[in-house]
């Protein structure tokens, strides 16, 4: 296809895909004096536009008919469990949901903003020094990030700096400073906010959670506590718990999204070119493959077109960059019958479960108030906060109430509790029992790597553009339920100490599989992950193809397993840590930066 | 020989070439005065070639619109003289001899110094790309569309560039930043010709500040807006602004007190925002010199809490106080304080405190935004409600915003919403949104 396409005037670095990582890499190699393409698939997005109050409020667009995410008659993923099964399209979303259009999953996203634990970046390292090889199940693929805690923490916060975070920190520079979380290293600064106030809810949970004598801290939150500029200079209005953050374009300017926190400076960079509505379908190789040259993609009239460009960073989704990797023949694709080849391998998700706790009648939970990033967490259990030897699983959770703002249709969606009928007076009862004086914790649970589960191109399947769908191979491991049961029972505790009227525990069931239809977390990493060793990361530790060396891909699809925390933290800090070798190394000596 | 001819050549050059650094200097701070001037706020329309005319002004007399004035030797200016140049800034006499309409402030740039449009003049015929743009003929109905009877307002109400020079020259300032506040506010700024009230016969009735508490304190609506008194009234002037306010404002279009809106918003994008900080300081401290044009109200703006407090409790039986909740609180607050420099405060604000509702009826209406400067690259849009309340729903929050929290302003009619109502563009909103 890319023989007759037109050809249009090179530039240095073509980015594809306009959220938080593509916006990061733009701004980066713009300050760099590099001309910079970002093409995005979807429509060009802005508060003024997407986000105008009160339309924008609008729970059945926003959360129901998916304004913002991807549009699946156009192209999907195809879902099996296992390798015996045949795999379908992808056709509603339920499970997760991937967005679409300028801001990405960034202009969606709830606004939970954490850092990596350090423990999560060496998982491997750190299970073997602390219960032997041997610990780690047949089957399992856990891996080393091949980047160390101490090496990002300066992106880290530069992140946190550019995205306005609200928190309370633990500890800066070796010094405890603050009621933060215990269990979080050390930082070089604070949060450049104030923690948000806690919701009534959380600020329950954290007294119960004290009593029971775990360590309950405020959750790190991009969405800002009080009005504030960034270091770019872009500005954000305060958060004012109005709970339309995840499916939403704030209307507040209060939760930061690559829209209002680093394009209203990009946009305005004569080096910089934003073109949205152009679907990238492949990177082009020169005749060795090892070089890339540019993309080729279909324009917003439909017309395929190449960009020629010295450098390509892929900033999609995590499961788009895998299948453009696989797609473009960039890196050996993996293959789970001889355990060979790094493409596809290691793919994960999360390990989320929601438990429902009933109070008093007397007291109103208020569950229509909200932020997308805030409430109230305890990392007792996650990561290697806790002594796995004698539970026998790899992996932890945080437990934490995150009250992001009930919304009528969803409420109406969940009904009462366990038992309630699904009609008549005794739902309408359950759902204003459950609306009015209930809550919600998750766990929110790590999710390891296993061999046979991996992301491959489908066989049958295609997109609108003739391309074969990504297929997801994907079920639930043992070891994984055993964590999840393990911590859910600490929630228990939890709620017996809130004065819980009802508890609804819910936990992952042995032999139950994985199921698409109900809504999970899109929080999906790894396919394409980052580590020091060729044999098992499609990527260097600087995020670099290791076969095609100006090709760099930054995403969650380089976490070689699945983590307690929500990723865009480790997405944003991992970018900021990629753009700074290609800066300072990379772009005078272009080359492989590892190996 | 070959030498000295090479050398010849090159001292030449080097001559050639500091003239052109020479010329480039001038033409920047031609460009500079223009910017003070904000001539491209009439001359340059959005999305268009700079300075080739077309902007239309809709008067109740007739349309006009703004000429080319970039080089274009047909359709521009390429062919007026430096003097020619001068008499139509300073005198609005056009190089044919007609009088301008008075839309063009030359009462005000007769103030500019001969420094000031040379400058400008080069920056004009050297600095702008000339285009080929025939401008509309002005539609304006009979008598106005005579131009002869605009030459005896000429000489009546446009100030002698002389008379002027020698006024300028007579005024002591102890403080050389007022002295440059006062030029630049009175003259190339042009402000009174929008926060001066006008007489019936249209001149601004007061020129400087020497012509009395009249001047800057309030114009006569222009488009639909109504600018602000510029002087020092404590509620409906800047008497609670300090120079620091207004420096960051006419370089941000925000600070704690207030947002930009309406005119103000071009003037500081194609202005304000351009000049030095020194410059905007001049500006702040001349303001600062403005006494209160009305008497001394009986009691300064202070804040009150007890509608925070009655909404806190629930009571929302005030008057708009419902509607308020429902529309604005969620940006401006319960409290009316807003969240300062993002979204500004209702309480204590002279724009809401105005005699005249005009402009916040209007914003109510149709919205408003806070456009990305140089210095603060984001833009905030607070969205119109026209669509979703009616005249008596508007006229409710209107007068609920104009008597809480310490406000003091008369209650407003639906029949005053309606008037506003009628005159929003249909336009409306406008084509271009901020991307942020």
């Amino acid at each position: 296809m890319s023989d007759d396409a037109r050809r249009l005037h090179p530039v240095d670095v073509v980015i594809v895909g306009g959220g938080w990582a593509g916006s990061i890499m733009a701004k980066e190699m713009t300050e760099a004096g590099r001309s910079v393409v970002m093409l995005e698939r979807g429509p060009d997005r802005s508060t003024a536009a997407d986000g105008a109050y009160p339309a924008s409020i609008d729970e059945l667009e926003g959360n129901f008919r998916y304004k913002l995410f991807q549009d699946l008659s156009k192209n999907t993923v195809t879902i099996r469990n296992n390798s015996h099964q045949t795999a379908l399209p992808y056709r509603r979303m339920a499970a997760f949901l991937p967005g679409e259009g300028v801001g990405g999953a960034g202009l969606h996203w709830s606004g939970v903003h954490f850092r990596m634990p350090p423990d999560d970046l060496r998982l491997r390292t750190r299970v073997i020094e602390k219960y032997g090889a041997k610990f780690i199940p047949e089957g399992m693929n856990l891996q080393d990030y091949g980047v160390s805690y101490e090496e990002l923490e300066p992106f880290f916060d530069k992140a946190e700096k550019v995205f306005g975070t609200s928190g309370e920190a633990y500890m800066v520079k070796g010094q405890v400073v603050g009621k933060g979380n215990v269990f979080s290293p050390s930082r070089s600064d604070h949060f450049p906010l104030p923690a948000l106030k806690d919701v009534y809810t959380a600020h329950l949970f954290r007294k119960a959670a004290e009593e029971v004598g775990f360590h309950p801290y405020s959750l790190p939150a991009a969405n800002a506590s009080r009005q504030y500029i960034n270091p770019y200079g872009a500005q954000m209005g305060p958060c004012n718990f109005c709970g339309y953050c995840s499916g939403y374009a704030c209307y507040m300017y209060s939760k930061a999204s690559p829209n209002v926190n680093i394009l209203p400076v990009l946009r305005r960079h004569p080096l910089f070119e934003l073109r949205a509505n152009c679907h990238v379908l492949k990177v082009e190789l020169d005749a060795d493959g090892r070089r890339a040259t540019g993309v080729t993609y279909t324009d917003s009239d439909g017309k395929v077109v190449t960009q020629p460009a010295e450098m390509v960073i892929l900033t999609a989704f995590q499961f788009h960059n895998v299948r453009l990797m696989l797609l473009s023949g960039i890196g050996r694709p993996y293959d789970p019958v001889h355990n060979e080849g790094v493409v596809g391998r290691n793919f994960v998700y999360q390990n989320v479960t929601t438990s429902n706790v009933w109070l008093d009648r007397s007291i109103d939970t208020n569950q229509y108030v909200g932020a997308g990033g805030g409430g109230v967490a305890f990392d007792d259990f996650n990561s290697e906060n806790f002594d796995h030897g004698p539970l026998g699983f790899v992996g932890g959770s945080p437990v934490w109430v995150n009250q992001a703002g009930v919304k009528a249709i969803a409420a109406a969606h969940s009904g009462g509790p366990p038992g309630t009928p699904r009609w008549g007076s005794a739902w309408k009862a359950g759902v204003i029992d459950t609306y009015r004086h209930s809550l919600r914790i998750d766990a929110h649970g790590a999710n390891m790597a296993y061999r046979d589960v991996y992301l491959d191109l489908d066989p049958t399947w295609k997109d609108a553009y003739g391309q074969p769908l990504l297929r997801m191979t994907f079920d639930w491991k043992d070891n994984d339920i055993r964590m999840n049961r393990y911590v859910v029972d600490k929630i228990g505790d939890v709620a017996k100490a809130m004065g819980a009227r009802r508890v609804n525990l819910t936990k992952r069931e042995f032999g139950r599989p994985f199921d698409t239809r109900q809504y999970q977390t899109t929080h999906l990493g790894g396919g394409a992950v980052m580590g020091t060793d060729p044999g098992t990361s499609a990527l260097n530790r600087y995020l670099q193809s290791w076969d095609v060396h100006n090709v760099f891909v930054i995403g969650a699809n380089a976490f070689p397993q699945g983590t307690g925390y929500n990723p865009t933290g480790m997405v944003a800090a991992l970018a900021y840590w990629a753009a700074h070798h290609i800066r300072t190394t990379y772009l005078s000596h272009p080359g492989p930066l590892a190996g | 020989m070959l030498a000295g001819a090479m050398l010849a050549v090159m001292v030449c050059g080097l001559a050639a070439r500091a003239q052109g650094q020479a010329q480039g200097d001038v033409i920047a701070r031609g460009e500079y005065v223009a910017r003070a001037a904000d001539c491209a706020a009439c001359h340059t329309v959005p999305g268009e070639a700079p300075f080739a005319g077309g902007m239309a002004f809709h008067l109740p007399t007739g349309t006009l619109y703004a000429p080319n004035i970039t080089p274009d030797r047909q359709t521009g200016i390429g062919q007026y003289s430096e003097a020619e140049f001068s008499r139509a800034l300073r005198r609005g006499i056009r190089r044919d001899g007609a009088t301008l309409y008075p839309a063009m402030p030359y009462p005000s740039y007769a103030r500019l110094t001969d420094e000031d449009v040379h400058v400008l003049y080069v920056y004009f015929m050297h600095g702008v790309k000339p285009v080929a743009h025939a401008v509309a003929q002005d539609g304006m109905s009979w008598p106005m569309s005579m131009r002869w009877p605009l030459s005896i307002w000429r000489t009546l109400y446009a100030p002698d560039p002389k008379a002027v020079r020698h006024d300028m020259d007579r005024r002591t300032f102890a403080d050389p930043l007022v002295a440059r506040g006062s030029y630049l506010v009175e003259g190339p700024g042009h402000c009174g010709a929008c926060h001066t009230p006008r007489a019936l016969t249209m001149q601004e009735k007061a020129l400087t500040a020497e012509d009395g508490p009249l001047y800057l304190s309030g114009g006569d609506a222009v488009d639909g807006w109504r600018p602000v008194s510029l002087r020092g009234e404590n509620r409906t002037g800047l008497g609670r602004w300090n120079e620091h306010d207004i420096v960051r404002f006419l370089a941000t279009g925000r600070m704690p007190l207030g947002a930009a809106f309406g005119g103000m918003t071009d003037a500081i994008g194609h202005g304000t925002q351009h000049m030095t900080d020194e410059d905007r300081l001049a500006i702040a401290r001349y303001l600062k010199t403005l006494s209160p044009a009305a008497p001394a109200v009986a009691r300064g703006w202070t804040y009150d809490p007890a509608m925070t407090d009655a909404l806190h409790a629930g009571d929302v039986s005030a008057r708009g106080a419902r509607a308020y909740v429902d529309s604005c609180a969620a940006c401006h607050r319960t409290d009316g304080h807003g969240y300062p420099t993002t979204f500004p405060p209702l309480a204590g604000n002279p724009v809401v405190m105005d005699p005249k509702p005009d402009s916040l009826i209007r914003i109510v209406l149709e919205g408003n935004t806070l456009r990305a400067t140089r210095q603060a690259p984001s833009a905030f849009v607070m969205p119109g409600f026209a669509a979703r309340m009616d005249d008596h729903a508007v006229a409710d929050t209107v007068t609920f915003i104009r008597a809480a929290w310490g406000n003091d302003a008369p209650a407003v009619t639906a029949a005053d919403v309606a008037r506003i109502r009628r005159t929003l563009s249909p336009e409306h909103p406008p084509v271009s949104v901020p991307m942020n």
